[in-house]
């Protein structure tokens, strides 16, 4: 596919790999912060290929992983009820819950519904007006321009039947937040590109400034992964802590003007728990006053219900890059993609289900040949 | 979940007041909301997420920085050859 297939071309992978070991003097730590990123980087075996002293750690980049067990207990709720159609992005679903998930309340009679963007859930919501229509709006900043605008179509439309839980988390938040860990090794950050799509650059020219840390917008194929690593050490090697844009044919320094305003009008910043990590100040976004009436939280009357995350489950050690994937007791065996202990082994863009999925796994041998 | 996938707008239209589009992506068409994009036209590329344009793909740059790539390199190479026999 145009503008897919050329940044996959492994002879200029190659030319990268080459910059990447000739900069490279010492050991650097790197933080992608951004589940597609992962994923490429497992896919393409990036991680294995780049020389022993570029360490990457996979960090909170899966809105699907982060989003807390209450909020997940919130959905269950909601979509249990007989009078509800409970749309939903297909990730969403197998995320476990404290006994059950979206896919259990479905089979045992809910109505849940897989959607590919939110305007089909106001769709739903147009053509079924006997029925309450919620869509879970979770995501980074790159889903929040399409979930808000199902909210605006909404209200437009008069369409009394639609509400939306909302569960969005912002990037800058959980990247100061790493920063400001005394246990943090992250010596430089590769940025989710889409993200920035949408918002722009500055927003991590603060963060860069405050604590000299090289902050690199970076795209998904693997000579955009490739060639956000190269920048983020030539940065570390000559002792500059930038911004810098890797990622030039889908981001503009202002992020899409467009976008913001309206996000500005449907979401304001609120203090968002992370599953795994915890709360993060000023780390989420919420419907604003104007749009109250759509908030699926006050309409079913959830947003007191709590729950506390179970504490077995290290994936908040692996999203802060406390420990590897494998290096959890639980990995592939007790916690599989089929039998997730957390959220971060259900979707394909988790560092668990990737490290599975890709087999960074040492296969235990039995008999050993002399 | 933040995929977006760059797409080639075919054909542009006015669904209640939104601007939509049918875009290619590699022989697979998609409607695609433009309501956040008003700078794309037809023949345009744009990175699409969960239905939405959320951004028009610089195609100038995309060139520029495969040439980039290219470049890398090249000069030490050429630089470290032994000088060509007359």
């Amino acid at each position: 596919m145009k503008y897919l297939d050329e940044f996959q071309d492994p002879v200029l992978a190659g030319r990268l790999f080459a910059e990447i070991d000739a900069a490279v003097t010492r050991p650097w730590a790197l933080m992608e912060v951004c589940g597609g990123q992962t994923h490429s980087i497992m896919r393409n075996g990036i991680d294995q290929l780049l020389p022993d002293t570029v360490e990457l750690i996979h960090g909170p980049g899966c809105p699907v992983c982060v989003t807390p067990l209450e909020m997940i207990e919130r959905a269950l709720e909601i979509a249990s009820r007989p009078d509800v159609v409970f749309c939903s992005f297909g990730d969403m679903l197998r995320v476990p819950g404290r006994d059950r998930d979206l896919f259990g309340v479905k089979a045992s009679g809910g109505d849940v519904r897989i959607v590919y963007s939110p305007l089909d859930a106001v769709a739903v919501a147009e053509a079924e007006p006997d029925r309450q229509v919620v869509f879970f709006g979770v995501g980074f900043e790159t889903t929040a321009p399409a979930n808000a605008m199902a909210v605006v179509q909404a209200r437009d439309r008069g369409l009394a039947n639609f509400s939306m839980l909302v569960s969005h988390v912002l990037v800058p938040p959980a990247i100061e937040a790493i920063l400001s860990s005394p246990t943090s090794r992250v010596n430089g950050f590769l940025a989710a590109g889409h993200v920035c799509s949408v918002m722009g650059t500055g927003q991590y020219e603060p963060l860069a400034d405050r604590y000299h840390v090289p902050i690199v917008v970076t795209g998904f194929e693997p000579l955009d992964v490739l060639d956000g690593i190269r920048r983020c050490i030539l940065q570390l090697e000559e002792g500059r802590g930038e911004v810098e844009n890797a990622y030039a044919r889908a981001v503009q320094v202002g992020g899409n003007p467009v976008a913001k305003a309206v996000l500005a009008e449907v979401f304001e910043v609120c203090d968002r728990s992370w599953r795994g990590i915890g709360l993060i100040p000023g780390s989420g976004w919420r419907l604003t006053p104007a749009f109250a009436d759509f908030d699926a939280e006050r309409r079913f009357d959830v947003g007191d219900l709590t729950a506390e995350e179970p504490t077995e489950c290290r994936a908040g050690e692996v999203l802060q890059g406390m420990i590897k994937p494998d290096q959890c007791e639980w990995f592939g065996t007790t916690c599989t993609p089929r039998t997730p202990m957390g959220a971060t082994m259900v979707s394909s863009e988790g560092a668990c289900a990737a490290y599975h999925q890709y087999r960074r796994v040492d296969t235990p041998v039995s008999v050993r040949r002399g | 979940m933040c995929l977006g996938i760059p797409g080639r707008v075919q054909e542009v239209y006015e669904a209640r007041g939104t601007r939509m589009a049918v875009a290619d992506f590699g022989g697979v068409t998609k409607t695609v909301c433009l309501a956040y994009v008003p700078e794309v036209g037809v023949g345009d590329y744009t990175i699409v997420h969960a239905g939405f344009a959320i951004t028009r793909l610089d195609e100038a740059s995309a060139v520029e920085t495969l040439r980039m790539f290219a470049e890398l390199g090249m000069l030490e190479s050429e630089l470290g050859q032994d000088e060509p026999v007359p």
